[in-house]
C-alpha cells in the first residue's frame, strides 16, 4: 500500500513540518508518494529537504511533480529534478534543466559530500553574493565576505559530523508574506547521523539527565561544542552565529524532534521547538534580510 | 635570515587546482599549514617568515584555524620545532573577523604589518600590549628601556620585574626576539 504524504501549496522550514508530521507513523519502508501537485512555491530549505526525505527512507519513495508551469519550471532551475532524479520515481513532466537556460538561482541545489565541494560552492556563489547582498540587499560591502565564510562553514558541518552526503541550496527572493523584504537565504540538508548522535560518539561525552535533540542542539549551536576533542572544533556553527547576529539575520538548526533558532527582531519563531516529528541527520538554515529603508541595519 | 611565503601559491600547489583562491575547509588548512611548515623545517637557524595573506580572497574559520593557529601553537609550545617568527603581511578586514576568533579561542596573538603600518593583535595583556608597542617604537630594549618609555619608574624594582615578565612572555609568544641581551619586537625595521 502507497501512503500520499501531501506537500503543502507553499514549502519552507515551517510548513515541512506538515510533511514529517505525515511520514512520522510510517515504517521506514512503507512506500510513500509524495505529493507535490499543488505546490506552488518552495524555499530552498523546502526543495533541499525534499531530497533529503527521500533518503531517509529505505523504500525509493514516489514524487508528483508541481501541476503548475511556472513552478515546476522554477524546481527545473533550481535543479530539484536533476537530483530528485536520483532518489525519487518521478509522476508527471519537468522541464529539463537544460531547456531553460541560466538560472537566476544564487546556487543551484548542489550535493556536498566532500572538501572539493566546498571550494566548488563558495567559488560559484562569491561573484553572485557579492551582487546581490550590495544591490538588492543593500548590506555594507563587509557582509560578502561574511556570507561566503557562513555558507563554507555549515556546509562543512556535513562533511565533519553527518557521515554522509547532504544538500546545500541559497536563493535570494522578496519575501513578501513574512518580512515584506528581500532575503538571501542558505539551506543545508542532510539525513546524517545528526547533532545528538554526533556529539553521542565524542569519546568524553557524558549525557546529562536531560540529554536529547534540544540539548545536543544548545551544545552545538550556542556553546559551540563539538564531537572532537580537539577545542579548535565547533567554531564554524558560532561564526554563523555570529554572521547573522550582525546583519540581523537569522539561523535555524533542525535535528531529529528538536529545532533551535537565534531569532531576530523582526521574526516571531520560538527560539527552541522541541517534540517535533522524527527527522534524521541536521537542517541548517541561514537569513539575511536586506537593510530597512536602504539603511544598513550596522 | 627572512622567508616569505605566498599563501595563494601554497594554496594553488596544495590543491594542484588554479581555480581557487579561497582559504575554506579545513582539510585544506591543514594541508597548506602542512606545506608551510615543511618550508620552515628546512631552516635550522632563527628566521623570521613573512606569511602573505595579499593575494588571499577570502579565509574561514576552520581554515584559520589550521593555518594561522594551529601554526602558532606549534611555535609558541615549549619545545617549538625551530627558532621561527611570524610576520603576516595583507591581512584585510575580510580575513580578519577569522584570524581574530581563532585567535580569541586559542589566546594567541600575532604581528601584522598592513600599509607599513605594525601592530600586535590578538590576546595579550595590558601590560603585555604595551611592552610590545614601547619594545617597537625604541628599536631594541630591555626592561628598564619600556618601563621608561611608558613613563613608569625605572629603577623601581617592581616594576622592572613587571615589565621583565611581560616582556618574556612576549618571548614565549614569539611576538618579540632575544636579541643579544636586549628585545627587538617582530616587525621592527632593520637599522
Amino acid at each position: 500500500m502507497t501512503t500520499v504524504i501531501t506537500v503543502p501549496p507553499s514549502l519552507d522550514d515551517h510548513s515541512f513540518e506538515q510533511v514529517l508530521e505525515q511520514v512520522a507513523p510510517l515504517p521506514p519502508d512503507a512506500k510513500l508518494l509524495v505529493d507535490a501537485r499543488h505546490a506552488r512555491w518552495a524555499s530552498p530549505y523546502g526543495l533541499t529537504a525534499l531530497l533529503t526525505l527521500a533518503q531517509t527512507r529505505s523504500e525509493r519513495p514516489t514524487f508528483a511533480v508541481p501541476e503548475l508551469e511556472e513552478t515546476a519550471s522554477y524546481w527545473a532551475r533550481a535543479a530539484f529534478f536533476q537530483y530528485a532524479e536520483s532518489v525519487y520515481d518521478i509522476v508527471g513532466a519537468y522541464p529539463k534543466r537544460r531547456e531553460l537556460g541560466e538560472s537566476n538561482v544564487l546556487l543551484e541545489i548542489t550535493p556536498i559530500g566532500k572538501s572539493d565541494d566546498v571550494h566548488s560552492v563558495v567559488g560559484r556563489v562569491q561573484e553572485r553574493a557579492q551582487r546581490i547582498i550590495k544591490t538588492e540587499l543593500k548590506l555594507d560591502p563587509k557582509a560578502i565576505i561574511g556570507f561566503a565564510m557562513t555558507l563554507s562553514e555549515v556546509c562543512q558541518n556535513i562533511i565533519e559530523h553527518a557521515g554522509q552526503g547532504g544538500w546545500v541550496a541559497v536563493q535570494s527572493y522578496r519575501w513578501t508574506k513574512r518580512l515584506g523584504r528581500r532575503v538571501v537565504v542558505i539551506a543545508v540538508c542532510d539525513a546524517g547521523l545528526g547533532f545528538r548522535k554526533s556529539l553521542e560518539s565524542s569519546p568524553g561525552h557524558l549525557a546529562s539527565d536531560r540529554w536529547d535533540d534540544a540539548a545536543a542542539l544548545e551544545e552545538a549551536v550556542i556553546r559551540g561544542v563539538s564531537r572532537f576533542r580537539d577545542r579548535s572544533r565547533g567554531q564554524g556553527l558560532a561564526g554563523a552565529r555570529n554572521y547573522v547576529g550582525r546583519w540581523n539575520g537569522k539561523l535555524s538548526a533542525r535535528s531529529g524532534t528538536a529545532r533551535i533558532a537565534i531569532v531576530p527582531s523582526w521574526d516571531d519563531d520560538v527560539p527552541l521547538a522541541e517534540g517535533l516529528s522524527p527527522f534524521p541527520g541536521a537542517q541548517v538554515q541561514v537569513i539575511i534580510p536586506e537593510a530597512v529603508s536602504g539603511v544598513p541595519d550596522r | 635570515m627572512m622567508n616569505h611565503i605566498d599563501i595563494s601559491s601554497v594554496l594553488r600547489q596544495t590543491l594542484a587546482c588554479d581555480l581557487y583562491s579561497n582559504l575554506v575547509t579545513r582539510p585544506t588548512g591543514a594541508a597548506v599549514r602542512g606545506q608551510i611548515e615543511l618550508m620552515l623545517g628546512e631552516s635550522t637557524d632563527r628566521a623570521l617568515t613573512i606569511i602573505d595573506f595579499t593575494q588571499v580572497s577570502m579565509i574561514d574559520i576552520s581554515c584559520a584555524d589550521e593555518v594561522v593557529a594551529k601554526l602558532l601553537l606549534r611555535y609558541v609550545s615549549d619545545s617549538p620545532p625551530n627558532d621561527a617568527y611570524f610576520l603576516f603581511r595583507g591581512v584585510m578586514g575580510d580575513h580578519w573577523d577569522s584570524i581574530e576568533t581563532v585567535l580569541e579561542r586559542h589566546g594567541l596573538a600575532l604581528v601584522i604589518v598592513h600599509e607599513d603600518r605594525v601592530q600586535v593583535v590578538g590576546v595579550l595583556s595590558d601590560d603585555e600590549r604595551h611592552a610590545w608597542d614601547a619594545t617597537y617604537r625604541l628599536g631594541r630594549a630591555n626592561a628598564a628601556d619600556v618601563a621608561a618609555e611608558l613613563g613608569a619608574d625605572a629603577d623601581d624594582p617592581a616594576v622592572l620585574r613587571q615589565m621583565g615578565d611581560a616582556l618574556d612572555a612576549l618571548c614565549r609568544k614569539r611576538l618579540v626576539m632575544p636579541v643579544d641581551g636586549w628585545f627587538v619586537a617582530v616587525g621592527t625595521p632593520r637599522g
